[in-house]
């Protein structure tokens, strides 16, 4: 796409701001921030990667690799905010998962080991996973306190934190895992995947870009199951202390 | 008299908690002192917030105190394994909950936690609870709330607990079953279980007969045999509270 093209695609955001001003929504300012936003951040990015394509080294991608890992940690945080290491559990899972499933990738040579592949496979794994955490954060916390008083009889008459808590976790990690589930199901059948299209679009043959489309969502499903499972064996025990005793403080519904 | 010779002994217990909606900290136990003998029948009444739940829930330490200890047969509650301190020290909830699964499968949740191997004949619990066998397949969820608070009374006495604490459990309860569960924990007391009673019914600490407690404001205000203690012999806050004549201030922790 040349500079004019690029340019000329602006005209679309000229045709939302007139309907609003037209309208009455007053969301222009909205609409040109998040145009400006838009602009500069893939911009940056598009420099970046073309700067880390054309280094070929491991230390830029690893460093590549932590910058996503590091963002996305950071995302589920937010939403688990309040309860105790969620960040560093976070961490812990979302880059658990990609060294998996980018491993297995790599050592089943289903991808090069080219920053042209890791990078943004590896962007689609950790983005993925951190939505599927952050359900998971969320669907714990307000199981524990929708479910405060089933934990509490099951602890009095003699369970662990883990048996008060494993119907509970099943479910959460269950819940967390099944968008993603759904999104294989109905696949290609209202709209194609983004990857999918922006490989058609750059000229690729269709079934190739099914083919790694394929891939890239059998990677997912994979990847965001094990990031649910891993944030959630990480997460409930938060919830108790050493004497398995409810800390019902952080059972609540949340802000 | 030694140590034995209580179940449980309670030393200058404090508690502190945040109360949600205004943000302050306030002290829901200020300095119980007690014991429990074996094979006694206590019960606890109250006005509410007066602390009742909480200090139960200290007894099978869901909860720990924040000041005082509590020692279970002469030895401190932090040094009982916990999970084995509440099997022996059983407690029924004020809400009857069900788990998951039939009745048969609740009555069965805590021998399953233990891998108990020893045979329980769960049509038998359930028949003390005036209850069919038949209820046994029945999901728990689908009885009454009556049902289900007695369900939940046997599931805790198939612990086989040495010490049984109730929560209200007949507070929201009709008066057929409200009857069962007393006359059951009058038996299972004249049988050497000991057992602690909340309550906030008056009449129900006197039909029971044992010894009372009578807790505001965070403080036991007197501890007494039922009789006397109806039958007028009364510290003046005790008094006011039996007769209905609390004033809010006192009501509350100070």
């Amino acid at each position: 796409m040349s500079d004019i093209q690029l340019l000329s695609t602006y005209a679309f955001v000229a045709i939302a701001m007139i309907l609003s001003m037209v309208q009455n929504l007053k969301l222009e300012r909205e609409l040109l921030i998040g145009t400006i936003r838009a602009t500069v951040q893939l911009l940056a990015i598009g420099y970046i990667l073309q700067f880390v394509f054309s280094m070929q080294s491991w230390p830029y991608i690893l460093l590549m690799l932590a910058l996503i890992v590091g963002g996305a940690a950071a995302n589920v945080a937010g939403r688990g905010q309040g309860l105790p290491r969620v960040m560093s559990h976070a961490v812990l899972a979302l880059t658990v998962t990609e060294i998996v499933a980018m491993g297995l990738l790599l050592v089943l040579h289903i991808v090069d080991a080219t920053p042209q592949y890791i990078i943004p496979v590896s962007g689609m794994i950790v983005g993925n996973a951190m939505v599927t955490s952050s359900l998971l954060v969320n669907r714990l916390r307000a199981e524990v306190a929708a479910r405060r008083q089933e934990i509490l009889v099951a602890l009095s008459l003699g369970a662990s934190s883990a048996q008060a808590s494993a119907v509970i976790l099943r479910q959460s990690i269950r819940a967390a895992a099944i968008p993603i589930m759904d999104n294989l199901k109905t696949v290609g059948l209202v709209q194609l995947p983004g990857m999918m299209t922006g490989m058609i679009i750059a000229g690729a043959n269709p079934l190739q870009a099914v083919r790694y489309q394929l891939m890239v969502m059998f990677v997912l499903t994979v990847a965001t199951s094990l990031c649910a499972m891993i944030m959630g064996y990480l997460t409930y025990p938060t919830f108790f202390t050493a004497v398995h005793q409810l800390r019902s403080e952080l059972a609540t519904t949340g802000k | 008299m030694s140590d034995s010779d209580h179940v449980f002994e309670l030393q200058d217990l404090w508690k502190e908690r945040r109360d949600a909606r205004t943000g302050k900290t306030v002290s829901v136990l200020q300095g119980i002192t007690a014991q429990v003998e074996a094979g006694a029948l206590v019960t606890i009444v109250g006005p509410s917030g007066a602390g009742k739940s909480t200090l139960l829930s200290l007894l099978n330490r869901l909860e720990d105190p924040d000041r005082g200890y509590i020692r279970y047969r002469g030895r401190d509650l932090a040094d009982w394994n916990v999970l084995e301190l509440r099997r022996r020290v059983g407690l029924v909830f004020q809400q009857p909950v069900m788990l998951d699964g039939t009745v048969e499968d609740n009555l069965l949740f805590g021998p399953r936690l233990a891998k108990s191997e020893r045979p329980i004949d769960t049509a038998a619990f359930l028949e003390r609870a005036g209850l069919p066998p038949e209820m046994l397949r029945r999901p728990g969820h689908e009885l009454s709330g009556g049902e289900q608070q007695r369900v939940a009374l046997a599931r805790t006495l198939v612990n086989d607990p040495e010490v049984l604490l109730l929560d209200e459990v007949t507070s929201s309860l009709d008066l057929e079953s409200e009857q069962i569960i007393e006359s059951l924990i009058r038996n299972l007391n004249i049988q050497g279980l000991t057992c602690i009673w909340v309550t906030h019914d008056l009449g129900q600490a006197q039909r029971l007969d044992g010894q009372v407690w009578v807790l505001i404001g965070g403080r036991l205000e007197q501890a007494a045999p039922a009789r006397a203690l109806f039958t007028g012999e009364r510290t003046p806050l005790a008094d006011a509270f039996l007769q209905g004549r609390l004033r809010e201030r006192e009501r509350t922790a100070l």
